[in-house]
């Protein structure tokens, strides 16, 4: 399962300060979804209005529409939660449970909402959902031991098999790979090269080679100066963003000239 | 959307938690509220009530000479108490290396969990009898002071003696609290001080004290507002007497407050209750002024709390 | 700071040598020690005060110390010196009650600190004997019976300010709880009698009664404590929780509580220990027996700290076995309140979630 996003004239605001204006856009399914742009300008707030997760902050809320194949995410009567549990997210520092063992970790979207489910059900969704992450032979030996104790990359890479576990359909990742090391980096970027089979993968990052090596396209977010909104800026195929940008703005920020 | 807010979904589990911590919170405001109006309620027989052979000459009257001995006994104790705490603080907070300074905070930890009862045993016990002869010392050498005047108690049992006691029983929170405040000196200030080729006194001189004056101001405060509520060591060290005196040495101290309460309402009945209740109450309107200042200066400055 | 300052940094470079500070001071006392007895001696009164020993002891100690180094080593390292010795004795002269304390307690306590302290009460006791058997029951039952009443109305007060509270009403809690910890103990066990005369009459004694007393001191405790352990539970262990699909009561329930637990069993600990050795209040609203009472709905019931007092403050006949048993009290209490700390620091240390 996978869904297509649309993001019509968004405007997202901090009480009375509109962080990120007018986005129009559309996320394509079974695809990576890239937003890059200058510190500050909106891509962190932008990706946690797609999981409702925005308005967790107090006097955060979010005008214009959201549609989710079609389907209103922020209509009236449509509950946060179920909203989050369609689609998974990815932090940029890792976050394990501290208080729970590997396994527990991989499988705390049901133990958390209280679901029941049987020994052999609980070990095979671990085995598929670190498999899935591509951690289960580093960990089958120790399932039982805290998450805490893994790498820094083996822990981002669980918190991946954690979303995946509850088979979302959209995972959101804001700088995944920004705490890690290089190698690790490689293998969460090859995990989400293999995600966009299964879901619809959106990522922001400040790394441009890693933008342009596995997102099919490309948002770029700019930002007038301090205070004032994030806009969308350009949006396109990824080629296309990094060797022939529409916009001069694109272009200086895709070529390091600043930012 | 505009300014109508969509009716947001909410879960049954979320609404009844939300409610219910909500609930515990306001409890507190309701238990001080209650406080104050149960008080209230039980100390009113004692002004219509039939008139009470200890007040004879009314409330006020039978109340004032507690309220100069609770805070004659406070103030004593601060006196003591305040520069030590200050001297503690900077101890294991400057002086001390790291890992001993450790320890030592624990140890000066242990004398706040000590209770008061055991103050009150050891006070009457050991320290009463250890200071008498340094009372009478001071009496002989110093008597011209006023407050060292008078007839020496044999006992050891004087407002001296409660104040020390008072002191000890104050200086582990109000030492904690400095010792915080010190330690959030800003490192750089200090190092500027000692850079500019200051000793550790000048250093602390230049950059500890003025940081963290408000801390000990603050420390003083909650340090007052516990002695005068103290009972038990007051009770029992004390050997108190119907007067208003400033003699420090001597066997008639005015009681305290919290001290005469303890003392009589095990005995007391009918309407001496209610009496007992009402100074009670004045006891309970001093402590919330003294906490509440104490609280506003520490809140205009950064999160301490004396409860930990 | 001036110049002319900064430059005597460097003309008093002379140090005194490093063994003539301690050394002086263990002469200066032994010197006040002995003028002080040989004074003493010469009096009609033979007792040794050693009050004036230390004081000029230190103070000759001070004063020549100051005065070596401000020959040798300027002016500025001689107050530096002196502050020091100031300093110091501050902290030695806390340590001396708290010494004093366990001393006296244990050598006091041990006389009495027997089997049968600890298997009868005082009922038909008169002089030696008996023991506090009945006011240990009654202080587990009183205090248990306050920690089931604080520790939930607690931790979900925190929980309303820590995730919940926003604006004056939050606010508003938050500056009472801290009043709160300031109402004096005699005035909680005043309410708890204002609160039971209403229901039972003037008069009233009832073990329940010394248990809300004591709720009263310990909610505010438990409450910060719990505050301070929600604060540093990361948000983002919120946030992943949210992103799961969790509602924020299951994520407190679930991921918050389980990680701030030790924490928080740690400050419970803690608060227990603070309460269980109030007196004032159990003494207005508990009273005291020499009897046996399980029950805390009816009638009196003696509790430790109780027994302590009212052992020192009703002394029969026979006062040494009064004066012993008090004592012996003293000791379980301070045994008592010493095991809740070491437990509370254990907790903390071996059940925190690492990293
Ligand atoms: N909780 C908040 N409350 C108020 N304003 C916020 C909050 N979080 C972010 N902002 C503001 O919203 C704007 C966008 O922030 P955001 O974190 O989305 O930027 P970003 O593009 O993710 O930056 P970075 O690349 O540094 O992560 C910034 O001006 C920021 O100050
Ligand atoms: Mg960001």
């Amino acid at each position: 399962m996978s869904k297509r996003i649309e993001l019509k004239s968004l405007d997202v605001y901090y009480s009375s300060f509109l962080a990120v204006q007018d986005v129009n856009m559309v996320i394509e399914p079974k695809a990576i979804t890239a937003f890059i742009g200058p510190s500050g300008c909106g891509k962190s707030t932008l990706i946690r209005t797609l999981n409702r997760m925005h308005e967790v902050i107090p006097g955060a809320r979010v005008e214009g529409q959201l549609l989710m194949d079609g389907e209103d995410v922020y209509g009236p009567d449509v509950d946060p939660v179920r909203v989050r549990r369609q689609v998974g997210m990815v932090f940029q520092r890792p976050n394990p449970f501290p208080t729970m063992s590997i396994k527990d970790n991989v499988l705390s979207g049901y133990k958390l909402n209280n679901s029941k489910m049987s020994k052999t059900e609980a070990e095979e969704l671990t085995e598929k959902a670190l498999v899935g992450a591509n951690l289960w032979n580093e960990v089958k030996d120790r399932l039982d031991k805290p998450g805490s104790g893994l790498s820094g990359g083996q822990q981002q890479r669980l918190c991946i098999a954690r979303a995946i576990a509850v088979e979302p359909d959209v995972i959101l990742m804001d700088e995944p790979t920004s705490a890690l090391d290089p190698i690790s980096t490689a293998a969460i970027e090859d995990l989400a090269v293999e995600l966009k089979e299964k879901f619809t993968v959106v990522i922001v990052t400040h790394n441009m080679q890693q933008a342009s090596r596995i997102s099919d396209m490309t948002a770029f977010f700019n930002i007038a100066g301090t205070g004032m909104p994030g806009k969308l800026i350009e949006y396109d195929k990824t080629e296309k963003i990094f060797s022939n940008p529409g916009q001069q703005q694109t272009e200086d920020y895709v070529s390091g000239r600043f930012g | 959307m505009t300014d109508v807010k969509p009716k947001a979904v909410r879960r049954l589990g979320d609404i009844v938690f939300a409610n219910l911590t909500f609930l515990a919170g306001i409890s507190i405001l309701l238990t001080l509220a209650t406080v104050a109006a149960f008080l209230f309620a039980q100390s009113v027989p004692a002004f219509t009530g039939e008139p009470i052979e200890a007040a004879e000459n009314g409330f006020w009257a039978y109340v004032f000479p507690f309220i100069f001995g609770t805070v004659y006994a406070s103030v004593i104790a601060l006196a003591i108490a305040t520069p030590l705490a200050i001297g503690i603080a900077l101890y294991i907070s400057h002086f001390a290396n790291r890992r001993f300074s450790q320890i030592l905070g624990y140890a000066v930890d242990l004398l706040a969990a000590i209770p008061s009862v055991v103050y009150g045993l050891w006070g009457i016990l050991v320290l009463a009898p250890f200071l008498t002869p340094s009372y009478r010392w001071l009496n002989e050498n110093l008597g011209w002071v006023p407050v060292f005047g008078g007839q020496v108690s044999a006992t050891g049992r004087t407002m001296l003696t409660v104040g020390i006691v008072l002191a000890i029983m104050v200086l582990p929170i109000m030492a904690a609290l400095i010792r915080e405040v010190f330690l959030q000196t800003p490192r750089l200030h200090e190092e500027a001080a000692l850079a500019l080729g200051a000793t550790r006194w000048e250093m602390i001189k230049m950059a500890v004290l003025p940081f963290g004056r408000p801390g000990i101001i603050s420390a003083a405060m909650l340090g007052l507002g516990r002695a005068l509520g103290e009972t038990m060591a007051v009770a029992m060290v004390l050997s108190p007497a119907a007067v208003i005196s400033f003699d420090m040495l001597t066997s008639t101290n005015s009681n305290t407050i919290a001290a005469n309460i303890a003392l009589q309402f095990p005995e007391a009945g009918g309407n001496y209750t209610n009496l007992l209740i009402a100074t009670g109450l004045v006891l309970f309107g001093i402590t919330m002024v003294v906490n509440m200042i104490a609280r506003w200066v520490i809140s205009r400055r950064a999160e301490f709390s004396g409860a930990n | 700071m001036a110049t002319s300052q900064l430059q005597s940094t460097f003309q008093g470079t002379r140090d005194l040598p490093r063994w003539v500070s301690p050394l002086m001071l263990v002469g200066f006392f032994l010197t006040s020690f002995f003028l002080q007895s040989a004074l003493a001696s010469g009096a009609d009164s033979v007792e040794i005060n050693l009050v004036p020993v230390a004081v000029f002891g230190l103070l000759g100690y001070a004063v020549t110390l100051y005065v070596l180094s401000r020959i040798v080593e300027g002016v500025r390292k001689a107050t530096d010196r002196l502050v020091t010795t100031l300093v110091s004795t501050a902290f030695a002269l806390a340590l001396i009650p708290l010494i004093s304390l366990a001393y006296t307690v244990v050598t006091n306590g041990v006389a009495r600190f027997d089997m049968e302290f600890f298997t009868f009460s005082m009922r038909n006791v008169v002089g030696e004997g008996g023991g506090a058997l009945h006011a240990i029951v009654g202080t587990l039952e009183i205090t248990g019976i306050a920690t089931l009443i604080s520790v939930p109305v607690g931790i979900l007060a925190a929980i309303y300010l820590i995730e919940y509270g926003r604006g004056t009403i939050a606010r508003l809690v938050t500056f009472f709880v801290d009043v709160m910890t300031g109402v004096p103990s005699i005035v909680a066990g005043l309410f708890a009698y204002a609160l039971f005369v209403i229901f039972f009459g003037p008069g009233v004694r009832m073990g329940l009664g010394g248990a809300i007393a004591l709720s009263v001191l310990m909610i505010p405790v438990v409450i910060r404590a719990t505050e301070e352990m929600l604060k540093i539970v990361p948000n983002e262990l919120r946030e992943a929780a949210y992103a799961l699909g969790v509602p924020k009561w299951l994520t407190v329930l679930k991921v918050v509580l389980p990680t701030a637990l030790a924490g928080i069993a740690t400050g419970v600990m803690i608060a227990i220990a603070r309460v269980i050795g109030e007196t004032a209040p159990l003494l207005l609203i508990a009273g005291f027996t020499a009897s046996m009472n399980y029950n805390p709905f009816d009638e009196r019931m003696m509790t430790l700290p109780v027994f302590v007092y009212t052992s020192y403050a009703n002394q029969g006949v026979d006062m040494q076995a009064y004066v012993d048993r008090a004592w012996a009290g003293a000791l379980t209490l301070m045994i008592i309140v010493m095991v809740l700390n070491l437990v509370a620091r254990l907790i903390s240390k071996y059940f925190s979630p690492k990293g």
